[in-house]
């Protein structure tokens, strides 16, 4: 996949004067944005939920309605960030991109449910089968996607008492609880890949990843501003 | 493989229009990103699905994880099983922003009502009156049961023969010093031996987490109708419903017969 050496222009899209040689725009300003308000909502509300479920933490913090209040309303809040991120074009495209799954995904399921853990085992190459994202970043997306808006509804139905009968209330509770106990591991896988990955971390914090590591981890990635031979130059808004 | 896969997909213009694709074309060469089977979106339906079928099957589960992790936890030296969903322990509800904290010195627990002698009672008098201890299982009405939980205190009935009830009360309405939460029990409830104003839980005073220093135990009855932080006790005409009665929870909160719940019973 590695067809010709970098070449020396600035790429086309990135902005301004952080531009440097070889690296390649990732995220816009945008998309990281919606990824930077939708973890902070998170920590808000696992740290609220911790508070509130926890006996100990319970105790030390105190202030319950506060913590009640600051949970629903950062629950609720969570889906916000990527809808009004859907105003920007490059966010729907990275969305799309997390929806569709190709014979490369699967090839890396296939290869990941065999890879003995934790995996990816070092020095395997994992990039070449690999879009822009990689088939376990677009299954953690769309799972932590779906968790978030279960979360959501049965939030809803605890919050709002006179919504439901009393049952529905009851395994509303039991949905919610088990499934944050899920979210938390995820979430927790989560940044420890984040932590084991600094070059990622770094396209997530300025936009901009090195093109040799994004060739490496992404090799069916076409960046943007990759003006490699034949693309057709367009290049994703900011 | 990936030759094969490129030949493929560079040929493949058909969701070059789809909506949130934005990609450019895949020229010839590269397995084009960002197109495929909705994969994603399936997966996000999927979430929603089995959250459906939890809300639906959760009556069911929740029985069997609640025997297993009571098993569990009754053996767990680390606690750990005990911060797992409806894994044994008792759980905090206030429904106050925030409860004042009363001790000694500034505890009263007033009897008013339909009674012949109001009567104020300090911490110190309420310790001096005749003391019981009962053991028997806690159930909430949300699910979580904890089992065998001493509580130990003074018969409400021996408060209510002190202050003498006059024949035309029929209920007994309780409320706290949350200022927030109430409860209610007839008269006929309120005088079984197995209701208590409970001075200790756990052989331990009962802690301000746990509705400290004086709360209600109900004991053949879900825990809502153990109001906490109890502060006051009157004498009524007829039953007023509490603060979650008026909010569709049963005045009459019999474990296993009562709020569409059919939990063991935890006493006779």
């Amino acid at each position: 996949m590695l067809r010709q050496p970098p070449d020396r222009q600035v790429p086309a899209a990135s902005s301004g004067a952080g531009a440097q040689y070889p690296d390649v725009l990732r995220f816009t300003r945008a998309v990281r944005w919606c990824h930077r308000t939708t973890s902070l909502l998170m920590a808000v509300c696992v740290g609220t939920a911790l508070c509130l479920y926890v006996p100990g933490l319970a105790q030390l913090a105190g202030r319950r309605a506060l913590m009640v209040t600051l949970h629903q309303w950062s629950g609720l809040l969570l889906p916000a960030p990527v809808l009004a991120g859907l105003a920007s074009r490059a966010l729907r495209a990275d969305l799309g991109r997390l929806n569709r799954f190709g014979p490369h995904d699967r090839r890396w399921l296939r290869r990941a449910r065999r890879a003995r853990r934790p995996y990816p085992p070092p020095g395997e190459d994992w990039g070449r089968d690999a879009g822009k994202f990689n088939a376990g970043q677009k299954v953690f997306a769309a799972w932590i996607a779906g968790a978030v808006l279960v979360m959501t509804g049965t939030g809803l139905l605890m919050w709002f008492t006179g919504l439901a009968p009393l049952q529905w209330r009851t395994s509303a509770t039991f949905v919610h609880d088990w499934l944050a106990l899920a979210i938390g591991v995820v979430l927790a896988a989560h940044v420890a890949m984040a932590a084991a990955h600094p070059e990622a971390r770094r396209a997530m914090r300025t936009g901009r990843a090195d093109r040799a590591w994004a060739r490496r981890e992404h090799a069916l990635w076409q960046p943007p501003d990759g003006s490699e031979t034949e693309t057709a130059g367009r290049t994703e808004s900011k | 493989m990936e030759t094969a896969d490129s030949a493929h997909t560079g040929d493949d213009t058909r969701s070059a229009g789809s909506p949130g694709t934005a990609d450019t074309p895949a020229p010839p060469g590269t397995s084009a990103d960002g197109e495929g089977s909705p994969v994603g979106r399936r997966l996000v339906l999927g979430m929603l699905g089995l959250g459906a079928a939890g809300l639906v099957t959760a009556p069911y589960v929740q029985r069997g994880t609640e025997s297993v992790l009571s098993a569990v936890s009754g053996k767990d030296p680390t606690g750990v099983t005990g911060l797992l969903p409806n894994g044994g322990g008792f759980r905090y509800y206030s429904v106050a922003s925030s409860v004042p904290r009363r001790g000694p010195r500034d505890y009263e627990l007033t009897v008013g009502g339909l009674v012949e002698r109001p009567a104020r009672h300090g911490l110190g008098e309420l310790r001096g009156m005749p003391q019981h201890r009962i053991v028997r299982d806690v159930q909430c009405v949300t699910g979580w049961r904890v089992p065998s939980t001493p509580f130990e205190g003074v018969r409400l009935s021996h408060v209510l023969d002190l202050a003498g009830v006059r024949p035309e009360a029929t209920a007994v309405r309780f409320t706290c010093f949350d200022g927030v939460y109430s409860e209610s029990l007839t008269l006929k409830q309120a005088m079984r031996d197995d209701v208590l104003i409970a001075l200790g839980m756990q052989d331990k005073p009962v802690s301000h987490q746990h509705g400290g220093p004086v709360r209600l135990y109900v004991a053949p009855m879900y825990f809502y109708k153990s109001a906490k932080w109890l502060s006051g006790i009157e004498l009524t005409r007829e039953v007023e419903p509490g603060y979650w009665e008026k909010r569709g929870y049963a005045v009459d909160g019999w474990v296993g017969r009562s709020n569409g719940r059919d939990d063991a019973p935890t006493a006779a």
